[in-house]
């Protein structure tokens, strides 16, 4: 579904990847863990189109399309959902009015006719209950006056709502308390099936306690350093992320 | 980033969709300005003496006065003398006395607008005054407004049909002399709706006039005079559009309410004048002297605009609050985008005790637009226990436009309580970027936020006219961004 070969990505002529490759199929989780300013927020970002980076070399293949030529909204359309790290406030805007515009758009590039009013909202109230979202929050403004961890869920109900085939999350798991994080793991877990793909970018191993990966990759430097199955993760939990300092540097000499 | 020529062609379709210029025969004086000339225009109208009188005086008094140059536009100088002061459609006789005599090209001139005048074909509930140039073509429902007593009708019938109440309210919320365009208007001023709601009747539909300026050179004066009796409520909506031309052209217009005890205007406008091209070349001046009286206890005005058009708007509807308890209230959203320059607000003077008003504007600037907010509180002495609440916020799109808020508050009693808040943002890459990555295009991604941020005002606006505009702010705001 998703290929990324040897991608070197600058901001302002600050290099922040440095040669990532990646193969991500339908119906895999990969973790993408690693220290701060290793690259990860720099990555999902990228793949959902946000402007201000600059592709050195590489490719991106989306389904047999090159990702990165297309806009943020037509990637939206072909199925790539980013939940937000964090989620921006937008006064005024009716948030399942935002919701219901975005699926539609998707629907009608998919050749799908515009859901109605009655319909939608039996989804929406649908999808609200899988991340225990209170349905006063479909009322209200998108992500104004949220907790950090409503809109941490909102983003989950929204993703729940559009149904992507690849769901990259950018530490959605951050600033949960332990019932959140239950009920945002849940909800991802009711959403994995074989057609669909998640991208779980964290900082922390307590999200995979809930989301049993296929593949932990470690971001560092802005490569991956080394790619495992879940026990990679444990590993990284018991030891930490020191160990990369050595490493890191003598692959940066060596290159 | 991805447009196809059929985006393309969707975008150019989207422009200013009323630029068309209907092809009529005309009864058009030479340009230029004199006594002479307020004769005829006076004489053609076949009005009484005392409103030749009426206009002589405001006439002599404007050439004493200067153009005010306190507002934060630019403009060159406008030559009074090559404007064209009175325009109308040929008719025979004497103009039309019901729709079947009205030309079949300004039928449709209106349809095409969106207006339909064939009351068959209207939206059930609205009355329209079609005003074209510097007359009043047509007027539907009149008879059955007249059944509820209900007067709707243009000003220059008023003149005939009912002197005494033109004679006793024309002139008395905004003076001969109050301003330089009013004094212009005064003098000049060609057409117009005229409304009188009796005492204790709810207007049993909405009340609207339509204004198209068509002539090239010709500056549109209109004057609207609605008189709420006591007990009574009327709401009124007002719209405005012109054809595409190079050069500016002059929309000098006065609205007088009067308010007496326990009544009630609701007085809505969509202002879609011809905003000049993406280079600020043509577009309309509207410098409009609107003016509510609230004369009566209790009685209340409520002032609802939605400014997008014009090349310049000079306009600060206004709220005189002498009657006891009386509210005044003013919503406004204002959008200048390309080289659009708008100075906008309003004055709430505060006179009667226990008088209340509310204040909600809405500026949005892009391309090199200049959006200024000016509002006047003023509390006089007399006014114990007065109240004003204002909210004042201005939206940036880019970062070549421009906002303003010039807020004038006089407070003259120790018992009043006035409050102001102010806000300034731009639409940020993180809002855009987030609309898009939930399947929303960039251009709809800033209409969502742009009508978002309006949400208050548009609310107050009737529920067709809502959907008008926010499509309209979207049309505007085309080419904003990207």
């Amino acid at each position: 579904m998703l290929s990324i070969k040897d991608l070197h990505v600058s901001i302002d002529g600050k290099p922040i990847l440095k040669g990532i490759n990646l193969e991500v199929k339908a119906g895999e989780v990969h973790a993408i863990m690693g220290p701060n300013g290793s690259g990860k927020s720099t990555l999902s970002q990228l793949l959902a189109g946000r402007s201000g980076y600059t592709v050195d070399s590489g490719s991106v293949t989306y389904k047999d399309q090159d990702l990165l030529e297309l806009a943020p909204e037509e990637r939206s359309w072909e199925g790539v959902f980013l939940a937000f790290q964090y989620p921006v406030e937008i006064p005024g805007v009716n948030n399942t009015y935002l919701l219901r515009a975005g699926l539609n758009a998707i629907r009608k590039h998919r050749g799908e006719a515009e859901i109605n009013a009655v319909d939608f909202l039996k989804l929406v109230r649908e999808k609200a209950k899988l991340v225990e979202l209170d349905e006063s929050f479909l009322s209200r403004s998108v992500n104004q006056g949220f907790s950090g961890g409503e809109k941490k869920r909102n983003e989950i109900f929204q993703m729940a709502v559009l149904e992507p085939a690849l769901a990259i999350l950018d530490e959605t798991d951050s600033g949960l308390d332990i019932d959140a994080l239950r009920i945002v793991a849940e909800g991802i877990n009711k959403l994995r099936n074989e057609d669909r793909a998640f991208i779980l970018i964290t900082h922390y191993q307590r999200l995979l306690d809930y989301i049993e990966p296929d593949f932990v990759h470690v971001l560092a430097d802005g490569q991956i350093q080394r790619s495992g199955d879940k026990s990679l993760a444990l590993e990284l939990e018991r030891e930490g992320y020191s160990w990369l300092d050595s490493d890191t540097g003598s692959e940066t000499d060596a290159a | 980033m991805s447009s196809t020529s059929e985006d393309v062609q969707e975008f150019v379709d989207k422009q200013y969709k009323h630029g068309f210029i209907t092809d009529i025969e005309t009864d058009t004086i030479g340009a230029g300005l004199s006594e002479d000339v307020i004769r005829v225009i006076s004489k053609k109208k076949g009005e009484p003496e005392f409103m030749l009188e009426w206009r002589l005086k405001a006439y002599r008094r404007w050439l004493t006065m200067s153009e005010p140059t306190w507002a934060q536009v630019r403009f060159d100088p406008i030559d009074y003398q090559d404007i064209i002061y009175y325009s109308a459609p040929k008719s025979p006789g004497e103009g039309p006395k019901s729709l079947d005599d009205v030309d079949p090209k300004l039928l449709e001139t209106y349809t095409k607008l969106g207006i339909p005048l064939l009351e068959q074909q209207m939206l059930a509930g609205i009355a329209v005054d079609a005003v074209f140039d510097s007359v009043s073509v047509v007027t539907t429902f009149k008879e059955k407004l007249a059944e509820a007593g209900v007067v709707f009708c243009p000003l220059s019938e008023a003149v005939h049909s009912h002197p005494e109440l033109v004679k006793k309210y024309l002139g008395s919320v905004v003076p001969t002399g109050d301003n330089f365009f009013s004094t212009l208007n005064s003098a000049v001023f060609s057409d117009g709706s005229f409304v009188y709601i009796p005492k204790g009747v709810r207007c049993p539909m909405e009340l609207s006039t339509y204004f198209r300026i068509n002539e090239a050179k010709t500056g549109q004066f209109e004057r609207t005079l609605i008189i709420a009796e006591e007990g009574s409520h009327v709401s009124y909506l007002e719209g405005c559009t012109a054809p595409m031309r190079d050069e500016n052209q002059l929309h000098a217009a006065v609205v007088e309410l009067v308010i007496l005890d326990n009544a009630k205007i609701k007085y809505s406008t969509v202002q879609n004048w011809y905003p000049g091209d993406e280079n600020g070349k043509g577009g309309i001046y509207n410098f409009v002297t609107k003016r509510a009286l609230c004369a009566g206890i209790n009685s209340k005005i409520s002032w609802t605009q939605v400014e997008t058009g014009s090349a310049i708007t000079w306009k600060y509807p206004s709220c005189v609050l002498r009657g006891e308890n009386s509210v005044g209230e003013f919503y406004s959203v204002a959008l200048t985008n390309n080289y659009q320059q708008a100075d906008t607000g309003t004055k709430m003077i505060h006179l009667g005790k226990n008088t209340r008003s509310t204040i909600i504007s809405k500026g949005i600037s892009a391309g090199h637009g200049e959006n200024s907010y000016r509002g006047l509180v003023r509390i006089a002495k007399t006014a114990e226990g007065a109240r004003n609440y204002t909210q004042c916020d201005s939206l940036l799109i880019g970062d070549t436009c421009a906002a303003h808020t010039f807020p004038y508050m006089e407070v003259g009693n120790p018992s009043a309580q006035v409050e102001h808040e102010a806000t300034t943002s731009k639409i940020s890459e993180d809002q855009l970027f987030y609309c898009q990555q939930r399947g929303i295009t960039e251009e709809d991604a800033v209409s969502m936020i742009v009508n978002g941020f309006c949400k208050s005002v548009f609310k107050e606006l009737p529920m067709e006219f809502a959907v008008e505009a926010g499509k309209l702010l979207s049309v505007s705001l085309e080419g904003a961004v990207g």
